[in-house]
């Protein structure tokens, strides 16, 4: 239970149409997702990290995507916010800084 | 297909941007000591040795706040026109479905706005540029959820009774009394202990628990602008939350005696946060006339699962254990809403909101949830008990006034550990006063600091000293500003006949 790569972080998001984007890349990009929908939720969970990257959100998209706007589709998580750059946002367990 | 557009260079990294912005922006007092500029964060004991080590995981800076807060009102305001041009408080599962929310309005709302206040004085009294910034966020965030909450549901208060008047009934009305008395403790602490009370013990380990059931609900129930408000709130609360966590690694790694420290907070706020989250129990499981997920499930989900098995365990790194009294919240589970709930049935007739039997299926949705409690505790000996009475023509009411814990303000209704059929009780004498206190967790608290919670504004105390109105029921619910209509039982009750009556007869005669 205390291993850090098994413990199971999430996202939970809105479901809605441009919403569908963003999970079909967290699918795409992490492998050992699960997905549970809820009314106007969805709520993805992987054991140990997770990954959202801009480019395969763009790609479904089909227009440009800054990580910033991830705030509009999130409505909570589970996890440390370990990485958000230009590029990905990643999401673990990992006590030390 | 030719090559993929070339994206503009952008001047500057996301994290570049964020330190320019945030960071840089700050500056060493030269006229003034630094303890004069910032006097609040040495009295409580905790020790920072480096402001620089914050971090601020979003790396949010001032333009792309306000960005993308702009554009999540613009949303939530969409729906809000639409809902008012659609005829929209029609659409509802059934009006009794506001019950929830004329909770929601007097208990959370007001509480939104003092958030909104604390962080602002947060926002200037923290040494550091990262946590400054961070509440100043929070602080706008805040004042955002209130505004648009109360904007969202005075569309429904065009139609339905109990929403007139929220912010009077907020500081006088008996049950709204725990919400308040939670958030006024959290207030008059000091800074860092107000972050972790709030900040971490409530954003993060419990405020899923209001939030994202109760929305799912409001979606599942036809009440599209909640959902829209709530999530759209929720999207600030990922943020608040990964703030409550970065405070809470944030002082303990910046010295070893703040542990000690931090983990009373936690275990202190755990505990009052746990209770008031009583009120929501009922609600996801008594007052959603088509529920979406009992309490016991998403205290499992969003609790055991994400924060027990999987926060806290980070946590022990730094030497942080789970909360003291979290085994009995987590044996409460099974029981937890149904006793609220039939605290709220026995006492609707003073409250801005109705209640009744739970319907068959409802009952049966209940059995089904909690297997090994619901009929055996609550169903027969309770709800079985007030359906006789009703079939007789009569309604149950509890006309007397409930004993009231000293800590968390509700009427004693807790089980004792391990026994459903007893109600707890703990004591404390300070200072050759009697207390009562509902449970270990409270009385806890109580000992640890009785010359704050002596002070305590207990509604029926007051009651009974002649401050909230006069000594009759008219009198005191005239006092809370309660009109006709406001509180009782469902059946007959004024939303329910106007409901009837906006949705045309035939439906009532096929019943």
């Amino acid at each position: 239970m205390n291993d850090p790569a098994t413990r199971m972080v999430s996202v939970d998001l809105q479901e809605n149409e441009e919403n569908r984007a963003v999970i079909e890349a967290i699918e795409a990009d992490n492998p050992d997702v699960s997905v549970r929908h809820m009314p106007g939720v969805v709520k993805i969970e992987a054991p140990g990290r997770l990954v959202i990257k801009r480019e395969s959100v763009e790609a479904r998209l089909g227009r440009d995507w800054e990580t910033h706007e991830f705030q509009m589709a999130i409505i909570t998580l589970a996890g440390n916010i370990t990485e958000w750059d230009d590029d990905e946002i990643v999401l673990a367990w990992n006590a030390r800084r | 297909m030719t090559a993929t557009p070339t994206r503009p260079a952008r001047k500057l990294s996301m994290k570049a941007r964020y330190s320019a912005l945030t960071r840089d922006l700050d500056w060493e007092p030269s006229y003034v000591s630094s303890e004069e500029m910032f006097p609040y964060t040495s009295f409580e004991g905790i020790k920072i040795h480096d402001w620089s080590k914050w971090e601020d995981p979003f790396r949010l800076t001032v333009d792309a706040y306000y960005k993308y807060q702009a554009e999540k009102d613009k949303r939530l305001y969409a729906v809000l026109d639409g809902f008012a041009q659609s005829q929209g408080h029609l659409s509802l599962s059934q009006a009794s479905y506001l019950n929830a929310m004329k909770i929601f309005l007097g208990g959370v709302t007001p509480l939104e706005y003092q958030a909104h206040r604390n962080f602002a004085f947060l926002s200037r009294h923290f040494n550091g540029p990262g946590p400054r910034f961070a509440a100043l966020c929070q602080s706008q965030d805040e004042i955002r959820h209130a505004q648009t909450e109360i904007h969202t549901l005075s569309n429904y208060n065009k139609y339905y009774s109990g929403m007139h008047s929220f912010l009077k009934q907020h500081d006088r009305v008996w049950y709204m009394s725990v919400p308040k008395s939670y958030f006024d403790d959290a207030l008059s602490a000091g800074p860092f202990e107000f972050l972790i009370a709030i900040g971490f013990s409530f954003e993060y380990l419990l405020t899923n628990l209001l939030f994202v059931p109760f929305m799912s609900g409001a979606s599942f129930n036809g009440d599209l602008p909640t959902m829209t408000f709530g999530f759209s709130a929720q999207s600030d609360e990922s943020r608040h939350m990964t703030l409550g966590l970065e405070a809470i690694k944030f002082l303990l790694e910046q010295d070893e005696d703040n542990v000690p420290i931090v983990q009373e907070w936690v275990d202190k706020w755990f505990w009052r946060g746990y209770r008031v989250a009583a009120i929501v129990a009922q609600m996801l499981d008594y007052m959603l006339p088509k529920p979406v997920m009992s309490w016991k499930e998403a205290f499992e989900l969003y609790f055991e699962k994400q924060m027990l098995e999987g926060l806290f365990p980070d946590l022990e790194y730094y030497g942080i254990k789970p909360p003291r009294h979290v085994q009995q919240a987590i044996d409460e589970k099974e029981a937890l809403s149904h006793f609220v709930y039939w605290v709220f049935y026995n006492f609707s007739f003073a409250a801005n909101f109705t209640t009744s039997i739970p319907s068959k299926e409802h009952q049966a949705w209940l059995a089904e949830n909690y297997p090994d409690t619901f009929v055996e505790y609550f169903q027969k000996p309770r709800w079985d008990k007030a359906q006789r009475i009703v079939d007789n023509g009569g309604r149950f009411f509890f006309m007397g006034l409930p004993q009231l814990c000293q800590v968390c303000q509700i009427p004693m209704t807790f089980p004792e550990p391990g026994d459903l059929t007893t109600i707890c009780q703990r004591t404390s004498d300070y200072n050759g006063e009697h207390f009562n206190l509902c449970s270990d967790g409270c009385k806890w608290i109580f000992d640890r600091e009785p010359e704050k919670y002596v002070q305590a504004w207990l509604p029926v105390h007051q009651i009974y000293q002649g401050n909230c109105g006069g000594p009759t029921v008219p009198d005191v619910l005239a006092w809370y500003g309660m009109q006709e209509g406001d509180g009782g039982e469902i059946a007959g009750s004024r939303d329910e006949v106007n409901w009837a009556a906006w949705h045309g007869t035939p439906a009532a005669k096929e019943a």
